[in-house]
């Protein structure tokens, strides 16, 4: 099933909630849309649910205008940010409801409805639970029946709202890996919600970021960490560091200080450099584009982050490796491996 | 500490307990026959009868009020809000005269019913009126709070799975306000059940016919047969004592159901 | 990780009238169709306005039936005036009696732990689920000429039945759950800390009492009393059964309403049933606003 959405509007007031998205999904691709909160996100993905409804635009399904049908003829498996499983059914009556519901003419037999519960309970690894009652289970394990019970109607469509927002660190791990090979299993075109880049990064075939009702870029895990499209999804992905930069006549200025920085190709006027915190390299002193005296320093395993104000007066934080150890006070000199800069203050 | 219990023994227990010292006072065979009597045991079933037949039109109409209140919008909403509260502030005698009058022969009520051949007033049904009326706030402001906490995930959730409108609500929604129906149904019932001041102008208070228990009781007294008023007491608040257990443990069911979110 | 670029997709021409049908199932994911919403809507109009306005407005209506005159006259008979009189200091012996009690109860409630307090939490409800034809017997049982106390009594000359005291006693019992109740949920929420931090900082107990727990609950405070009182005047069941229907004495409001009502002095009746009345509105009116304060106060603890 492939999802194709085209210039979405939806305002909340007079709050754009989306801002003009286009957007084309796989089939059988496992996309993320990630973004910070109210960047539009959910909003998206109730829409293509059929539990919001758009001011204007598109959404189609294999070619076929969605929006001209209901949530419930949609056949969308949809897994709520807080699972929303109904708390007075067994786990086993929860997964079953989808089957149960279905209209007299297409609805299974008691024991088909049966053989189907339990492989789903197979499928997530819980069978052994399907007595209990959802207060009785773990965060992890409410998470997995409610996808469970999405996909009991065999959905064209699996659509997931913050899947791991309110776990534990430890379970979020566990289930990102298992809902990558479950979605390899089933191959469903599945699209989940997340604010956490890592999640995104790690789970998903593709990336689409998302700020302020608009689509930043939509790219592979690698597109958007290696070669972000904009400064937000810049700063957005990886820890940077931003510095305001000044391009005039072919020369890049940090305050009043030139740097040697090649500007072929770049607008003049007020821009913004972005290196990450690991690939600005340690030199000695006036070996660097850049130089600074290091404020503190603190390790973290492998390497040491240390705060370093720029002679121009700007204070950034760097990630270096443990190979040449840095201390309070050093004077170093500073040269990105990689930067990228972009237009605008 | 010992002041709070002190009073509470003072206030609560000793009356209570001298209420029940003194149905020991009879023998067993003399407590039966008070309470095998036919009047007594025809105005037991008139109190608990009607009052749980009062209690389930309240659990049905409350039921259709809370809904309206919490999930529609419509001009005088909050007033109606408020109105329901009235039976539970408005003094019962004035209930019960303004109830009478309403369903008398010749009131606002009374006069198109009768001329349909209904006679409400000084009959059963009007007893259940007021039984009626005096229990509806107990179902409304049980329920209400729980319909508007309810998650409106849940109904998605519902909807997203293929069910229509009505497979929600029947199989979602109302299973969800279960503890709090049955609860407010029990508390409608046993305020029902005691209910004297509202009922007795209107019930026309004929022995074996409509005559309540608790109005059977004052005969009683009144009469000085104190072993009589006595023993219908304690049958009385026998039931209460089940009724308040029965709701405390719909109360604890419904908590352990509510997952930690 | 391949990158696949998705073929583009045709969209078929929307149709305006499968989507007019779609909004209508998107509404039907949480709400019901309109003509069912109007006759819920209906239904629960119709039957507030037949059960519970419909009555409220007849006592007014009968009250001034035939003239102001009438009604002032009413109001101004020596009997419906001594009733009045013994109604408030009724309630005023029972509010009294209720808030003390009430505080301390909800304080040992919502701020120890001690076994046996979920029976003490029933017991509070008790009065409320107990008929009030019961709670007057029990004093009757109590204080009667034959009852345990009784002969004590008469050998002392102190009259409790049938008198003001008896009266008072049976009212307090019915309105005994209306402060606690409305104070403990309070102050289990509001916990012990500021208390704590109170008594750390040099605070004896009363001072933290008027100074940190009063002020924290003065509106719930409010609330109890509100309804206390509210029962405490319209009491009929139970203090019918205590007083002993002494004419210009032991006469409550209620008590009078049913006896003027008997009679068939009507316009008399409902002028006494509409001040009754009229004390239920405004209690509800001052629920309402009470209500919208403790909101607010939960509020700013929230955040």
């Amino acid at each position: 099933m492939t999802i194709e959405v085209k210039n979405l509007v939806k305002k909340f007031g007079s709050f754009k909630a989306l801002d003009g998205v286009d957007l084309k999904v796989n089939d059988g691709e496992l996309l993320a849309l990630l973004g910070p909160s109210g960047s539009g996100k959910t909003t998206l993905l109730r829409i293509i649910a059929g539990l919001d409804w758009p001011d204007s635009g598109d959404v189609a399904f294999n070619g076929e205008d969605a929006l001209a049908q209901g949530a419930r003829e949609r056949h969308v498996g949809f897994v709520f940010q807080h699972y929303a499983l109904f708390r007075h059914m067994t786990v086993f009556e929860n997964v079953a409801f989808g089957l149960r519901v279905q209209p007299r003419a297409v609805r299974k037999d008691e024991a088909a409805i049966r053989a189907r519960v339990k492989e789903l309970l197979d499928l997530v690894q819980l069978d052994w639970l399907a007595d209990r009652y959802p207060s009785q289970l773990s965060g992890g394990q409410r998470q997995r029946i409610a996808l469970a019970r999405a996909l009991a109607i065999e959905p064209r469509i699996l659509l997931l709202d913050e899947p791991f927002g309110a776990l534990d660190a430890k379970v979020r791990k566990e289930l990102r890996r298992w809902l990558r090979s479950l979605h390899h299993e089933i191959n469903v075109t599945s699209i989940f919600v997340t604010h956490d880049q890592e999640e995104a990064l790690e789970v998903a075939n593709r990336v689409v970021v998302m700020d302020k009702g608009r689509i930043e870029q939509i790219g592979s895990p690698d597109d958007v960490y290696e070669t972000p499209a904009t400064a937000f999804v810049h700063g957005f992905i990886g820890e940077s560091i931003e510095l305001p930069i000044q391009v005039e006549g072919g020369v890049i200025r940090l305050g009043d200080q030139p740097l040697a920085l090649a500007a072929d190709g770049l607008a003049p006027g007020a821009s913004k450099l972005f290196v990450r915190r690991h690939d600005m390299l340690v030199g000695p002193p006036g070996s660097g584009t850049f130089e600074g005296a290091v404020q503190h320093v603190r390790n973290f395993g492998p390497v040491q982050r240390a705060e370093v104000a720029l002679s121009g007066g700007e204070t950034i934080e760097i990630d270096a490796p443990r190979d040449r150890e840095l201390r309070a006070g050093d004077t170093i000199g500073l040269n990105p491996r990689r930067y990228r800069i972009y237009a605008g203050a | 500490m010992g002041l709070t219990l002190s009073w509470l023994s003072i206030i609560i227990l000793i009356p209570l307990a001298g209420l029940f010292v003194k149905s020991l006072e009879l023998s067993p065979e003399q407590f039966w026959a008070i309470i095998s009597s036919r009047r007594t045991l025809n105005a037991l079933r008139v109190s608990f009868g009607l009052a749980f037949a009062a209690a389930c039109v309240n659990l049905v109409m409350g039921s259709i009020i809370v809904w309206a209140l919490v999930r529609y919008r419509f001009p005088g909403r909050r007033i109606f809000d408020a109105i329901v509260d009235v039976p539970f502030a408005l003094p019962t005698a004035v209930a019960g005269v303004a109830l009478t009058a309403l369903f008398a022969e010749k009131g606002w009520l009374g006069a198109p019913l009768a001329a349909l051949g209904i006679k409400v007033a000084f009959t059963p049904v009007g007893i259940f009126v007021a039984m009626i009326f005096i229990g509806i706030p107990f179902v409304v402001r049980t329920v209400q709070p729980v319909l508007q906490d309810l998650d409106p995930e849940i109904e998605e959730a519902a909807g997203s799975l293929g069910a229509s409108r009505w497979q929600t609500i029947i199989r979602v929604i109302l299973p969800s306000l279960a503890p709090a129906l049955l609860t407010g149904l029990a508390l409608a019932f046993a305020r029902a059940v005691g209910e004297y001041g509202s009922v007795i102008f209107i019930a026309g208070n004929l022995p074996n016919v409509s005559e309540i228990a608790p109005l059977l009781i004052v005969i009683r007294l009144s009469e000085f047969r104190y072993a009589d008023a006595t023993a219908i007491a304690v049958v009385m608040l026998v039931v209460s004592f089940v009724i308040i257990f029965a709701v405390n443990r719909l109360q604890r069911w419904a908590q352990s159901r509510i997952p930690a979110r | 990780m391949t990158m696949q670029i998705a073929e583009p997709v045709s969209l078929t021409p929307p149709d305006a009238r499968a989507r007019a049908h779609a909004a209508a199932a998107r509404d039907s994911l949480r709400t019901e169709p309109p003509a069912v919403r109007v006759v819920i809507i209906a239904l629960a109009v119709l039957f507030l306005s037949v059960f519970v306005v419909l009555p409220l407005v007849l006592v007014f209506a009968q009250a001034f039936s035939k003239g102001i005159l009438a009604y002032f006259a009413a109001l101004a008979n020596p009997e419906a005036l001594s009733a009045i009189k013994l109604t408030l200091l009724v309630a005023a012996i029972s509010v009294g009696l209720n808030l003390v009690f009430g505080l301390v109860a909800a304080w040992a409630i919502a701020k120890f732990e001690f076994p046996g307090k979920t029976f003490l939490i029933t017991l509070i409800d008790l009065p409320f689920s107990v008929s009030p034809v019961i709670s007057g017997l029990v004093f009757v049982l109590l204080f009667g000429a034959q009852g345990y106390f009784g002969g004590w009594l008469r050998d002392h000359d102190i009259q409790i039945l049938f008198a003001v005291p008896g009266i008072a006693l049976a009212t307090t019992f019915v309105t005994f759950p209306f402060v606690a109740r409305a104070l403990i949920p309070l102050m289990q929420e509001q916990g012990t800390q500021e208390e704590e931090a109170a008594v750390s900082l040099g605070a004896s107990g009363l001072q933290t009492f008027f100074r940190v727990t009063l002020p924290n609950i003065k509106w719930g405070v409010l609330y109890g009393v509100l309804l206390c009182n509210a029962r405490a005047m319209g009491e009929f069941g139970a203090v019918s059964v205590v007083s002993g229907h002494i004419r210009g004495e032991t006469n409550t409001m209620p008590l009078l309403v049913e006896i003027l009502y008997n009679e068939y002095q009507f316009v008399a009746a409902f002028a006494i049933a509409s001040l009754l009345a009229m004390l239920a509105l405004i209690t509800l009116i001052a629920k309402t606003v009470l209500e919208h304060h403790l909101d607010e106060g939960q509020d700013v603890n929230d955040h």
